[in-house]
């Protein structure tokens, strides 16, 4: 490689083209840090303004580049250090919309707060740049340094408001377990580098392939231990770094904290853009590198899943909290998704990330209600304090409502649409005729009981707002336009895909296809 | 005339009216709201009765409406009924009205948002009648629960959240279960070597002599190749084709399960008296008159037709040496359902402070575990009474609740002991609550008798041991109904409030005596309403028993309208 580097230019123009949307992103980044210097106190607004014009930015670019290279899918750049492929491109669209969302909804959240920075819009989008490489990483290295600048931006973002004591320690918890975890990942990532001794994922898969088959090995490797134990301990390192990301049982003990301490903008991002670049890495390194050993990891993810969806709905039972509620029904869903990864078949996928797009939002939705609630003087996170909304504030009460119902996944909502292909998956991979077992069947049975659990709480949500005839706080809300459109863009899109998910599906339907080479057991959607 | 998309306007109509109701009165003119949802139901029922004209010679699904929804996963948006169908969405439109008419007085707050769930529910219900797609139906399945828990949960009595979350949860783990089923019948339908096996024979039973669908049937079964398909009619086809064994009895269960919730059956049905004595009359009428027959018309639909072989099974399963089937688990919950519910029914007339309404709500439990029996009969009588005695309960059980309603809103409680003698206070409301009383006991001319009666024979050809244990059942329900009776009317007045009730007024009346004369046309007439059940009963029958001896003069399917192909 480095003779490469040495014989032609460090990089060309082509591959800056295929990073043009990161690259966008942090330019617009950068522009925000001196706009905040530049700009009085009272126009800091524009910071976000000029945030999500940045973010508009990207998106078109990501766009043309999908439309230009569309049929040359998947295209490496620098070296195979990055990947555009479907699975990459459709990954980055979430984050783009995440991003979005959640700056929409800070806007009014950090006047409330009285810490309107433009520091913050900067680190949302460097958080976004993070992980958009994160999608489209193709290489240990890269997916690392990625990780860790989606992570950084996290730690700061989560104690960002100084002032308030939970919020400090909140960052803290999480910056104290984030590191361990990162460290936990990075063995597991030193270990796979030594059996396949390389970085690069494609070539990783390759290694894992032959060791498993049990071919003699060559250069390097030839003569050495045996590897597969040594695999094994590699596979569950990943896995336990990747739990704790992605906040699965037994390493999710952070989530409900940092959630509930964090600014209710920030919870809102940490639950749906962070969430969706862990599983995007989950996906790479699994699906991807480890896509041989899918005999190993299913039985050890199936198991974490079933622990996951119980310990997520039934502690979420007992919230009073509304961000630490739907920090466990965060921790739920991160089961939920682990079904696609598990049972990856192209239903699985295709429901992985059509549920990660919907699950955007409508937990960004729910956060976003959650905001408008708030202001000086009433925290408003307690479920409690939507009581009477459905009086106060009909519309805002019906789009609550329907989050909720879509979290839960009620038909006629997009969240019925991505737990059905879910599920979807686990079934056809239980009748898969080379290695289908019993037990998906019975993890369907189990996630899917267990969606009745998340009912419950997701219906409290409803009960205050209408069963009540009591209001919480009779002072009328106070909406700022952004809060306003993010919550109608959120309803529209959990709306259209759940009554009409044909274009939707298809178009993840050809993105994800990527993946299903990659994988083993591919199925044809017909 | 035949009226384009007739189903898909009486499915969304009501949603057209709610969304007037919501958009265009204020939520002040509570008079306006009343008036206007109960016209709006009225179209809705005349519109609906245009079904009347579905061809009861010719049977099978007609009014087919079938456009493109979800190609990628093989859901398209397809209606149609059968004759089954097209009394029970009649029956639904019917009691819209009279659940709309009966909520005037009850209902003093939040009207506007009470109107349009009303009518929200009802769009949901009467889908679930007409979709001739799985995923359809499910979505409309589960869609209905969020109305009512919303009917339950607002204007219900004390314990309105207890009961409206109990209903909510526990009618949702049923669809849950029943929702892997859906998926896993889907995947089935991709089967290229079940479906081959389909016979012809087969297809020409489900498809009935309509042209229109023998050729929705068709097309079904093309897409299935294609890619699969939630077509019900192809659905219930592919059941003939598929083996015996776990896969087919766990299928049935998890269809089974999400249905005997709803229906219900015990031991599901401890959700039912809290959900009933909760809810305002108009919920009480709609989930007693509609609500449970999702269940029964499931069973009907699904479990019956698309898993022959596991319905009519008497040997699947040994336990501790006794060999039994699926059939007689189902049979042996029926009947229990039917002692257990008149006898709970009986105690509340016993005990001291016996609520009427949860007598009425236990009398539910038995009058649907009749309905069970006779579809598990799987002989035409059998289901015959069964599909009838649907409508009946939907009618008598419904007068039951708007009765004790209007005792409710007089006197504010329901409960037994508080009356006595009312028969010389209110006679008007003493006949008609006699009338019901009767009916409920299945007095001959009246309408459940012709049910009941169909249901027993059928369960007596049967096995005749079936039919004695829910002969004794009946006398048991005959007994505390006329204790009831017996308890609430006569005698003398020994309570003072009671004196001065005064009797029912004339919107009263405007609802209470279509139903007497409906209970008294089916009594008396009942040939018009056998005759559009009796060729769908007929089909599924076949198709459960392919070797069932139909006695000569038998309406058969004709088979001359097949299209070649």
């Amino acid at each position: 490689m480095l003779l490469q580097a040495n014989t032609t230019a460090l990089f060309s123009v082509r591959d800056l083209q295929l990073i043009a949307p990161e690259l966008i992103l942090t330019l617009s980044a950068c522009v925000v840090l001196v706009l905040e210097v530049i700009l009085p106190r009272r126009e800091r607004k524009w910071t976000a303004y000029f945030s999500l014009a940045g973010i508009a930015l990207a998106a078109v670019s990501l766009f043309l580049l999908w439309q230009t290279n569309r049929d040359n899918l998947p295209l490496d750049a620098f070296y195979g250090m990055v990947r555009i492929d479907g699975f990459g491109l459709v990954f980055k669209t979430i984050f783009l919309l995440a991003a979005a969302l959640t700056v929409a909804i800070s806007l009014r959240y950090l006047d409330v707060e009285g810490e309107q920075r433009g520091e913050y819009y900067a680190l949302i989008l460097f958080a976004t740049v993070g992980m958009m490489f994160l999608a489209c990483g193709y290489d240990l290295i890269s997916l690392y340094i990625s990780l860790e600048l989606m992570a950084l931006t996290f730690y700061v973002l989560v104690g960002f408001t100084k002032r308030d004591r939970r919020s400090n320690e909140a960052g803290m918890k999480y910056f104290l377990l984030g590191a361990f975890s990162s460290g936990v990942l990075l063995y597991g990532m030193s270990l796979l580098f030594g059996i396949a001794g390389s970085t690069n994922l494609g070539d990783i898969s390759q290694s894992v392939t032959s060791i498993l088959s049990g071919a003699p090995l060559e250069g390097a490797l030839a003569g050495g231990l045996p590897l597969r134990p040594m695999l094994l301990l590699a596979m569950i390192a990943l896995a336990a770094g990747l739990f704790f990301k992605i906040a699965a049982v037994p390493f999710h003990m952070w989530a409900p904290d940092a959630y509930e301490g964090a600014p209710t903008s920030v919870t809102a991002f940490l639950s749906t853009g962070s969430k969706a670049a862990s599983f995007a890495l989950f996906a790479r390194i699994f699906l991807e590198a480890l896509g041989g050993m899918r005999a190993d990891w299913a039985p050890l993810l199936g198991l974490v899943a079933a622990i996951t969806i119980m310990v997520g709905n039934w502690a979420a039972v007992t919230q009073v909290n509304a961000k630490r509620l739907l920090a466990y029904s965060s921790i739920s869903n991160a089961g939920y998704l682990l079904l696609g990864v598990i049972a990856a078949n192209e239903y699985g996928y295709i429901g992985l990330v059509v549920y990660l797009f919907v699950y955007t939002l409508m937990n960004i939705g729910a956060f976003g209600v959650i905001i408008s609630l708030r202001r000086r003087g009433l925290v408003g996170d307690n479920v409690d304090d939507l009581t009477g909304l459905g009086q106060k504030a009909p519309g805002m009460a019906l789009m609550m409502t329907i989050f909720m119902l879509s979290l839960g996944g009620l038909p006629l909502t997009g969240g019925f649409i991505g737990k059905w292909f879910l599920f979807g998956g686990l079934l056809q991979r239980a009748a898969d005729p080379a290695d289908g077992k019993d037990w998906y069947l019975w993890l369907a049975i189990w996630a899917i009981l267990n969606t009745v659990v998340s009912f419950f709480y997701y219906v409290r949500f409803i009960r205050v707002m209408y069963l009540g005839d009591g209001v919480a706080d009779a002072r009328p809300l106070s909406l700022s336009p952004a809060l306003r459109a993010a919550l109608v863009v959120a309803v529209v899109g959990v709306i259209v895909i759940g009554v009409y998910p044909q274009p939707f599906i298809k178009l993840a339907q050809t993105l994800v296809s990527s993946l299903s080479d990659a994988a083993s057991g591919a199925f044809a959607l017909r | 005339m035949k009226i384009p998309y007739l189903l898909s306007i009486i499915t969304w109509l009501p949603l057209v009216g709610a969304l007037i109701i919501l958009f265009v009165f204020k939520k002040e003119n509570a008079r306006a709201i009343k008036r206007f949802a109960t016209a709006w139901f009225g179209l809705v029922f005349l519109v609906s009765l245009a079904l009347v004209g579905y061809d009861r010679a010719a049977g099978g699904m007609q009014f087919i409406e079938d456009l493109q929804w979800i190609p990628i996963i093989g859901a398209r948006y397809q209606m149609g009924v059968d004759g089954v169908a097209v009394l029970l969405i009649v029956l639904t439109t019917l009691l819209g009205i009279i659940a709309a008419l009966s909520s005037w007085e009850y209902i003093g707050k939040r009207e506007q948002e009470y109107y349009v769930l009303l009518l929200l529910l009802q769009a949901a219900v009467v889908g679930v009648f007409a979709s001739m797609d799985l995923f359809l139906f499910y979505l409309f399945f589960e869609v209905s629960l969020v109305p009512m828990y919303f009917l339950i949960g607002i204007w219900g009595g004390e314990r309105r959240l207890y009961a409206a979350i109990k209903f909510f949860l526990y009618t949702l783990v049923g669809s849950v279960i029943m929702l892997l089923g859906v998926l896993k019948m889907y995947f089935l339908t991709q089967d290229a070597t079940l479906t081959a096996a389909i016979t012809p024979a087969v297809m020409d039973n489900i498809a009935g002599a309509g042209t229109q669908a023998r050729v929705l049937l068709d097309n079904a079964r093309a897409a299935a190749g294609a890619g699969g398909t939630f077509n019900i009619m192809f659905l219930q086809a592919l059941g003939s084709a598929l083996p015996m064994g776990t896969m087919q009895v766990l299928l049935f269960f998890a269809f089974a399960i999400g249905f005997a919730i709803k229906v219900p059956m015990w031991p599901f049905h401890t959700w039912l008296p809290d959900a009933h004595v909760e809810a305002p009359t108009a919920g009480s009428v709609i989930l007693a008159g509609i609500l449970l027959k999702l269940g029964t018309y499931g069973f009907f639909r699904f479990n019956l037709p698309m898993f022959p072989e596991a319905a009519k099974d008497l040997s699947y399963f040994h336990i501790f040496g006794a060999t039994f089937g699926v059939r007689h688990v189902m049979v042996t919950l029926a009947i229990i359902g039917i002692i257990y519910g008149a006898l709970a029914a009986m105690y509340f007339v016993v005990i001291k402070d016996g609520d009427v309404k949860k007598l009425v709500a236990y009398s539910s439990v038995s009058s649907m575990g009749i309905v069970m029996l006779g579809l598990f009969a799987l002989n035409p009588n059998g289901l015959n009474g069964a599909v009838l005695h649907m409508i009946n309960h939907g009618i008598y059980s419904a007068a039951l609740f708007l009765l004790v309603g209007i005792i409710y809103e007089r006197r504010h409680t329901r409960k037994v002991s508080e009356f006595g003698g009312l028969s010389h206070v209110m006679p008007g409301y003493a006949t008609v609550f006699l009338a019901m009383t009767m009916t409920a006991i299945g007095l001959p001319l009246l309408c459940v008798f012709i049910s009941e009666f169909l249901a027993m024979r059928g369960a007596f050809e049967a096995q005749p041991w079936w039919a004695a244990w829910a002969a004794l059942g009946i006398i048991l329900n005959a007994g505390y109904m006329l204790w009831l009776y017996q308890r609430m009317f006569f005698g003398h007045i020994d309570n003072p409030k009671n004196e001065n009730l005064p009797d029912m007024n004339g919107r009263e009346w405007a609802y209470m005596l279509p139903l007497v004369a409906l209970s008294l046309w089916i009594g008396i007439y009942p040939t018009p309403f056998i005759e559009y059940i009796q060729r769908p009963v007929n089909a599924v029958v076949r198709q459960v028993r392919p070797d069932y001896p139909f006695q000569p003069g038998t309406p058969q399917t004709p088979t001359t309208a097949r299209v070649e192909r």
